[in-house]
C-alpha cells in the first residue's frame, strides 16, 4: 500500500471545507501547541465559546474577515498507516481556479456537501473539474448532518443523487464513497459517530488511510519513457571538458543505459549512455527521479526538447486537439493567439476553433460556442508554431498536459488536456 | 482508533528522494528560463539545504547563480562562519546586504524594540533591482505558517516586490510559469512541500554539515515574553531580566533579537530529530517573536515583499 496519498478537498462556499479539514489536524493531533493557542485566542476575540478550526486553515487576513477560503492551503500530515499531502481548495465560484490547481495532482478529493442544501451548482461544476483533471478517488462528505437531526433518509437521498452524477462523471462504482459528517463536532471525522448509526461505512480518516491509491498512470511499469530535457549540462572544467549532459526528470516510464530513444521534435535517434546522478550513476531512472542523461551520440538537444522511448514515442503534431479549462476572467474566442506551455517548452499558439463547450450542470455540450468564460470547459483546436510531442491526458497526466498563457503579462489562462479526458455517460 | 505521529511527508527514503527530485526539478526550470536567478542564503538550515540541492542540480557543472546574504548585522558568529565556509567549500559567489549601510545613509530606522527581522525587506528588495535579479530562491516551507501554507512554488512579486495572495496564478501540475514583466521578479520555494522533520531528516541522510548553534550549547540567556534570549550586538537583558547558564540549542537562526533558543541535550542530528518528533510545538511558535506580533504578521511582511 501506498505510504503517501495526495488529496483535495472541494465543495461550495459555507459548505464547511476548512473547519472539515481544521477538525482533522486537530482530531488526529496535528495541530501543535503554540498553533492552538493562537486560534483560540482568535476564537475568543471573535466571541465564539469553542475554538473556529477553520482559523487553523484560513491564513489570509481577507480570508479570516469573510470568513471564505480564497486560496489554496497546502497541509502536511500523518498517522501511523499514512502521510497525507492535503491542498484545502475554496469554495467561491471566483477562485474556482485555486480548486483546479489543487485537483491537478490529487489522487482523492473530498467533496463536501451542506446536508440542508444537498448537490448544488457549485458542487457539479467541482465534480466536473475533478473528473476531467483525472482525480481517481471520490468522497462525498455530507457535512453538517447534526443540522437534520442525523437523518439517515436526507443522507440517502443526496449520496444517490450525487453518485450517480459522478457515474456519468466516469466515475466507477467503488471508486466514490459518501460519509454523514458533522466537522464542527467531529461525527464520522475521525471518530465514528454515535447519532448516526444507522451508518455502517468508515469514518473519513479511515477510508483516506485504508483507500487503494491507483498507482498513477505516469509510474506504470509499462508506461513509455517521456523525458522533457530542461537544461543542457556542459561543465566546460578541466575534470569534464567534454561532458555533456541533458537534465530532467522522468515524466513517465523509465530509463537505463542502453535503451534506445529518440529526441523529438527533431526525430534523432541514439541510446542512453549513462544516467547521472551528483557523484554516480544509476543502472535505472523512473517515473519522478530528477537525472541527468549522457547520450552516445553528439545531436542537436536542447532545452524543450523531449527524449521519448524509441519503440514507443509520443506523437508530434503542430495541431492539437484538446479539452481547456478556462481559468481567467478575459474571454477566450476564436483566434485568440496565446502561448502554449507545455513540458519544457513554451511556443506560440492560435486556438483556431472552438468546437464545443461542456454543459457541466446538464452533462450535455454546446456545439460551436462563441466563446469560453471563466471556469468553462470546452473543446478546442490549438494551432502551435512548432510541433510538439504529446500524448493524451488519459494517458499521461504529464507529457498530455499544458497551460495557456497570456503573451501579453503572463497570466495562466487555461489548463489544457490534449484529447477529450472528459467521457459523459448517457 | 488512531493515535497520531507529527506531521511529516515522510516514512521512507523513497519519500525524501521525491521531495530532492522535485526540489532539483524546481532548480532546472529556473536555471532554463530566468535570466538572473539568485539564491538567499543565510546559514540556516534550510537555505543550507537549498545550496545542497542546486549543487546536486548542476552537478557536474557549478551552480549556475550567485548567493545573497541580507544581514541584519545581529546574527550570530558561528552562523557567518559557517555561512562563508560552504561558500569557499563549493566555489559559489556571495553577495551581501548589510542592513546596517541601509541604517548608516538614513534609508532605514532602526525600531524601538531593536530587531531588525524587518528592516531586512528593503535592503533585500534594493538589492534585487540593483543586481537585477528575476528568480529570487527561499528556503521558505508551508508547514511553517499558515500564511506560507498559501503560498506558490513559483510566486510572481510585483515591482514594488509584493506578494498579492488574491492574484495568485493557478499552479497546475508541475508545470511552473515563470513569466513576469520587467521589474516584476518570481520567488521560487523548492522547499514548499517540505516538513521541518523531512529538511533534518535529509540532512542527516546527506550528512550535511550545520553551524554549531543547531546543537546542545551552553549559553548565557535571559527570558523575555516567554523566550531564551542571548545578548549580543543587538543588546542584553533590560532590567529585571535575570540571567541564567543553561543547554540550548536553535531551532531557527535569524536575527538574534528576536530568534529564541530552546532548551535542549541534543548534540547530533539523531538527537535533533527525536527531539522535533516529540515537540509540540512549531519551530516559529517557539522560537519567532516576529510571527508573533499579530495574527497575519507574516502576511503582513510578505505583502511588503519580505521572504
Amino acid at each position: 500500500m501506498s505510504d503517501l496519498l495526495r488529496l483535495a478537498t472541494a465543495g461550495s462556499v459555507d459548505d464547511g471545507k476548512s473547519t472539515l479539514v481544521g477538525r482533522l489536524l486537530y482530531d488526529t493531533k496535528s495541530v501543535l501547541a503554540d498553533q492552538l493557542d493562537a486560534v483560540t485566542r482568535a476564537s475568543v476575540d471573535r466571541g465564539l465559546s469553542t475554538p473556529d478550526l477553520s482559523l487553523l486553515v484560513d491564513g489570509l487576513r481577507s480570508e479570516r474577515e469573510q470568513g471564505i477560503t480564497i486560496d489554496v492551503a497546502y497541509r502536511y500530515f500523518a498517522t501511523p498507516k499514512r502521510t497525507f499531502v492535503l491542498a484545502d481548495t475554496p469554495g467561491h465560484v471566483q477562485y474556482t481556479r485555486n480548486t483546479v490547481t489543487g485537483a491537478s495532482t490529487a489522487q482523492l478529493a473530498v467533496l463536501l456537501v451542506d446536508a440542508r442544501k444537498g448537490v448544488l451548482e457549485q458542487t457539479r461544476r467541482h465534480a466536473a473539474v475533478l473528473a476531467l483533471l483525472g482525480v481517481p478517488q471520490l468522497v462525498l462528505a455530507v457535512n453538517k448532518i447534526d443540522l437534520v437531526d442525523y437523518d439517515e433518509g436526507i443522507f440517502e437521498v443526496i449520496a444517490k443523487e450525487f453518485t450517480e452524477h459522478a457515474t456519468r462523471l466516469g466515475y466507477p462504482i467503488g471508486s466514490v464513497l459518501s460519509i454523514p459528517v458533522s466537522a464542527l463536532h467531529g461525527d464520522n471525522v475521525v471518530t465514528p459517530s454515535e447519532s448516526t448509526s444507522w451508518y455502517e461505512g468508515p469514518t473519513l480518516l479511515d477510508h483516506l488511510e485504508n483507500v487503494p491509491v491507483e498507482a498513477d498512470r505516469d509510474s506504470a511499469p509499462d508506461a513509455p519513457f517521456r523525458f522533457p530535457v530542461q537544461y543542457v549540462i556542459r561543465p566546460r572544467t578541466k575534470e569534464f571538458a567534454d561532458y555533456r549532459g541533458y537534465a530532467g526528470q522522468v515524466s513517465t516510464g523509465s530509463v537505463k543505459p542502453g535503451d534506445e530513444v529518440v529526441v523529438l521534435p527533431s526525430g534523432g535517434r541514439t541510446t542512453v549512455e549513462r544516467v547521472d546522478v551528483h557523484n554516480g550513476q544509476l543502472d535505472e531512472a523512473s517515473t519522478g527521479q530528477s537525472v541527468t542523461l549522457v547520450l552516445a551520440d553528439n545531436l542537436d538537444v536542447s532545452r524543450g526538447d523531449l527524449i521519448a522511448s524509441a519503440a514507443d514515442a509520443p506523437t508530434v503534431t503542430d495541431e492539437l486537439d484538446v479539452t481547456l479549462a478556462w481559468l481567467s476572467d478575459t474571454e477566450l474566442r476564436p483566434g485568440a493567439r496565446l502561448l502554449v506551455k507545455h513540458g519544457t517548452k513554451t511556443v506560440q499558439a492560435i486556438v483556431t476553433d472552438l468546437r464545443a463547450r461542456f454543459d457541466e450542470q446538464k452533462l450535455s455540450t454546446v456545439e460551436s460556442p462563441e466563446l469560453l468564460r471563466l471556469n468553462e470547459i470546452g473543446h478546442a483546436t490549438v494551432r502551435v508554431s512548432e510541433p510538439l510531442p504529446v500524448d493524451e491526458y488519459a494517458v499521461s497526466r504529464r507529457t498530455g498536459a499544458f497551460l495557456l498563457i497570456d503573451p501579453s503579462d503572463g497570466s495562466t489562462l487555461a489548463a489544457g488536456l490534449v484529447g477529450k479526458p472528459l467521457e459523459v455517460q448517457p | 482508533m488512531t493515535t497520531a505521529t507529527p506531521p511529516s511527508t515522510v516514512d521512507s527514503l523513497d519519500a525524501l528522494d521525491r521531495l530532492e527530485s522535485e526540489a532539483i526539478h524546481i532548480f532546472r526550470e529556473v536555471a532554463g528560463e530566468f535570466d538572473r536567478p539568485v539564491i538567499l542564503f543565510s546559514g540556516g538550515k534550510d537555505s543550507t539545504v537549498l545550496v545542497h540541492l542546486a549543487v546536486k542540480a548542476f552537478w557536474p557543472a557549478p551552480v549556475p547563480f550567485p548567493l545573497l546574504h541580507v544581514d541584519t548585522g545581529h546574527n550570530f558568529a558561528e552562523v557567518l562562519r559557517f555561512r562563508d565556509d560552504v561558500v569557499r567549500r563549493h566555489g559559489l559567489r556571495l553577495e551581501i546586504a548589510e542592513v546596517q549601510d541601509w541604517i548608516d545613509r538614513g534609508a532605514l530606522k532602526e525600531r524601538p524594540d531593536g530587531t531588525r527581522n524587518p528592516l531586512q525587506t528593503v535592503p533585500l528588495l534594493d538589492s534585487i533591482n540593483d543586481g537585477k535579479f528575476d528568480a529570487v530562491f527561499g528556503g521558505g516551507r508551508r508547514d511553517e505558517e499558515r500564511a506560507r501554507a498559501k503560498e506558490r512554488i513559483f510566486s510572481l512579486r510585483n515591482a514594488f516586490g509584493q506578494w498579492e495572495p488574491k492574484r495568485q496564478r493557478p499552479e497546475l501540475w508541475n508545470l511552473y510559469n515563470g513569466r513576469h514583466r520587467p521589474g516584476e521578479h518570481v520567488r521560487v520555494f523548492p522547499l514548499s512541500n517540505w516538513t521541518e522533520l523531512d529538511v533534518w531528516r535529509y540532512i542527516q541522510r546527506e550528512s550535511i554539515e550545520l553551524p554549531s548553534i543547531y546543537f546542545t550549547h551552553r549559553r548565557e540567556v535571559h527570558k523575555r515574553d516567554g523566550m531564551w534570549l542571548a545578548s549580543g550586538p543587538w543588546g542584553g537583558p533590560r532590567d529585571g531580566e535575570e540571567v541564567h547558564e543553561l543547554s540550548v540549542r536553535y531551532r531557527t537562526v535569524g536575527d538574534g533579537s528576536c530568534t529564541g533558543a530552546v532548551e535542549s541535550e541534543a548534540s547530533t542530528v539523531d538527537d535533533v530529530i527525536a527531539e522535533v518528533q516529540a515537540s509540540r510545538l512549531t519551530e516559529r511558535g517557539a522560537t519567532r517573536a516576529d510571527d508573533r506580533m499579530s495574527e497575519a504578521a507574516m502576511e503582513d511582511r510578505k505583502r511588503e515583499g519580505y521572504f
